[in-house]
């Protein structure tokens, strides 16, 4: 038993869109052996668990259906570790263009 | 109720596509194999003055022109004497949405609003969304935009994720999806629930919206300099961008400005592979859609692609994912402007460049673009390194797309490769002529096939008769 996710909610669903049988002729073999699929978030219209097949109402106000994965999906995206192979490239340079010719 | 399957949405392209875009190609049908391009720019088009006008209403345009002082006096260090041109760059990050691409879609969006629609669509994973989603909230329309973002892992590209976190941050709906080209069906199947247009790239208004970027450099320089650029320099995948911009130029009356094309070289990986979409550290601006775009312009989302880049390019280089990185590094660190590595493809290719012209000419590097968490050299080759591609120092000629990304150990290894247009132009010819399946050229496709190809109506016959065994019939 998960924890209820209230209605109003905002959250991402997941949908399958085209199923590994059914792509398009022309993509490439690996493409062609998994699914299209879909992720979309929006608030949620009835209270629900994780991985219940939902509606959502979408910012434009459309209602889409499909498995809830995530409550407040967040943005993973980041920086990250320096890259040390771009460190030296800033003294590198200013050095370059202070020599005399 | 209509089939929703895969093979029933695309048989109703066509008849979507006109209701989403309220342009009927079909009146531009000319000869056996052509269209007049021209009467499409403009008839469907607004003038350069109207949008000029409709551009400053959404605070588009009119962006920093900024003479790369330091970055030129890097280059003329390699340079043989006398060489070593000025750069010059057009800050496209200041517009709204962060990149060149405000000018794009403001057009596409003051239209759709003029014509009554509720809302716009867009497919694109770049830029472009977060430039549609801006303007339309400016003129209080809906905005969904459908994205490519990961593979069947469910891993995304940083980039992309930063930039659909942007059309979210301007109230965007977002349809993330996994890889593949049908997300052209997904794309049509939310413009028929929708009833919204289709904010293409590819439209007449799409490109209109970029010839302002190259009327404002010719307007600046001269202002400035009192001339015209020797050479403009315009990152590559669609076209539109180069396409708008040559159009620009040439309004500008700026007719002897070499137009020069640069991509990310990224040969070898397949765009719709599962596999390969995670081991690229560029999503745009690449040869993965600059060559097959330049080749055959029509494969786009509408019927007759307004971005026909053949027609205006003078030269096309390739530069490598390492160079990019660079040169990025070295924009922020001695000219200080920190700017996204995707725009910066044209200033890598513009440093090796410069060094072969005069040192009294100026050559233009037309675009920057925001950057960010994720759309940022640090977080692409963090990504890099995950997904099992070496990165490191050293000769960027050894990089071979989707193995490794190589950061030159020294500035003056930053290299242009040129890529052979004569052959793209063959290409591009073979594809009309297998498409068609034209057993004869009429005069009126000829000179459609030279506009097309850039070349004189005589080198083009030759070239069809030579190649093709096809000869020009009828006056």
């Amino acid at each position: 038993m998960g924890d209820i996710i209230k209605a109003k909610s905002w959250v991402q669903i997941y949908q399958v869109v085209l199923p590994a049988g059914k792509r398009a002729p022309q993509v490439p073999d690996d493409t062609k052996k998994v699914p299209l699929e879909l992720k979309v978030k929006g608030f949620l219209k009835e209270d629900a668990k994780m991985k219940d097949n939902v509606e959502i109402k979408t910012v434009t106000n459309r209602t889409l259906k499909g498995k809830l994965i995530e409550v407040n999906p967040s943005y993973e995206h980041k920086f990250g570790k320096m890259i040390p192979e771009l460190l030296r490239i800033g003294s590198q340079i200013r050095e370059i263009i202070k020599e005399e010719v | 109720m209509a089939a929703n399957d895969y093979q029933s949405v695309m048989a109703r392209k066509n008849e979507i596509m006109k209701k989403a875009v309220g342009i009927d190609y079909d009146r531009f049908a000319q000869g056996e194999l052509g269209f007049d391009y021209e009467k499409m720019m403009s008839e469907v088009g607004y003038d350069l003055q109207e949008i000029i006008k409709i551009q400053k209403e959404t605070a588009v345009g009119n962006t920093p022109f900024i003479e790369l002082k330091n970055i030129t006096k890097l280059a003329r260090k390699f340079a043989p004497k006398g060489k070593g041109a000025r750069i010059f760059l057009k800050d496209e990050a200041a517009n709204p949405s962060g990149s060149f691409k405000a000018r794009r879609a403001s057009i596409s969006v003051y239209h759709a609003e003029k014509e009554g629609y509720p809302g716009v669509v867009a497919a694109t994973s770049g830029n472009y969304g977060a430039a549609v989603a801006s303007q339309a909230v400016m003129k209080n329309l809906e905005t969904i935009i459908v994205q490519e973002v990961f593979d069947s892992r469910g891993v995304g590209q940083p980039e992309i994720l930063e930039k659909g976190r942007k059309c979210e941050a301007y109230g965007a709906e977002v349809l993330q999806l996994s890889v593949g080209p049908e997300l052209f069906y997904t794309f049509l199947r939310v413009l028929e629930d929708t009833g919204y247009f289709n904010a293409s790239l590819y439209t007449p208004y799409g490109i209109a919206g970029v010839e302002t970027l190259g009327y404002e450099i010719d307007k600046e320089l001269k202002e400035r300099e009192n001339k015209s650029p020797d050479a403009v320099i315009i990152t590559h995948a669609g076209g539109g961008n180069l396409t708008g911009t040559a159009r620009g130029l040439i309004k500008a009356d700026a007719q002897q400005t070499e137009i020069i094309a640069a991509s990310v070289d990224l040969s070898g990986l397949h765009m719709a592979s599962d596999h390969d979409f995670n081991r690229k550290s560029f999503t745009t601006g690449h040869t993965g859609f600059g060559v097959p775009f330049a080749t055959r312009p029509d494969r786009a989302d509408v019927p007759r692609n307004a971005a026909r880049a053949l027609r205006y390019m003078d030269q096309y280089v390739t530069v490598k994912q390492g160079e990019v990185f660079y040169i990025t590094e070295a924009l922020a660190q001695i000219e200080g402007i920190e700017r996204g590595p995707a725009g910066n493809t044209s200033l890598a290719a513009a440093f090796d460049l410069a060094q072969k012209m005069d040192q009294d000419q100026i050559i233009v590097v037309q675009e920057t673009e925001y950057t960010g968490a994720g759309k940022h050299p640090m977080a692409q080759l963090n990504f890099a390194k995950e997904n099992g591609i070496v990165v490191k120092n050293g000769d960027p000629d050894q990089e071979e797309a989707g193995k490794s990304v190589i950061i030159p150990e020294h500035p003056s290894q930053i290299k242009t490769r040129p890529i052979d247009l004569d052959k793209l132009k063959l290409s591009y010819l073979n594809k009309v002529i297998e498409e068609t399946k034209v057993k004869e050229i009429k005069e009126i496709d000829l000179k459609f096939l030279a506009d097309e190809i850039n070349k004189s109506k005589q080198e083009t016959e030759k070239i069809l008769k030579e190649e093709f065994s096809l000869s020009v019939v009828g006056g």
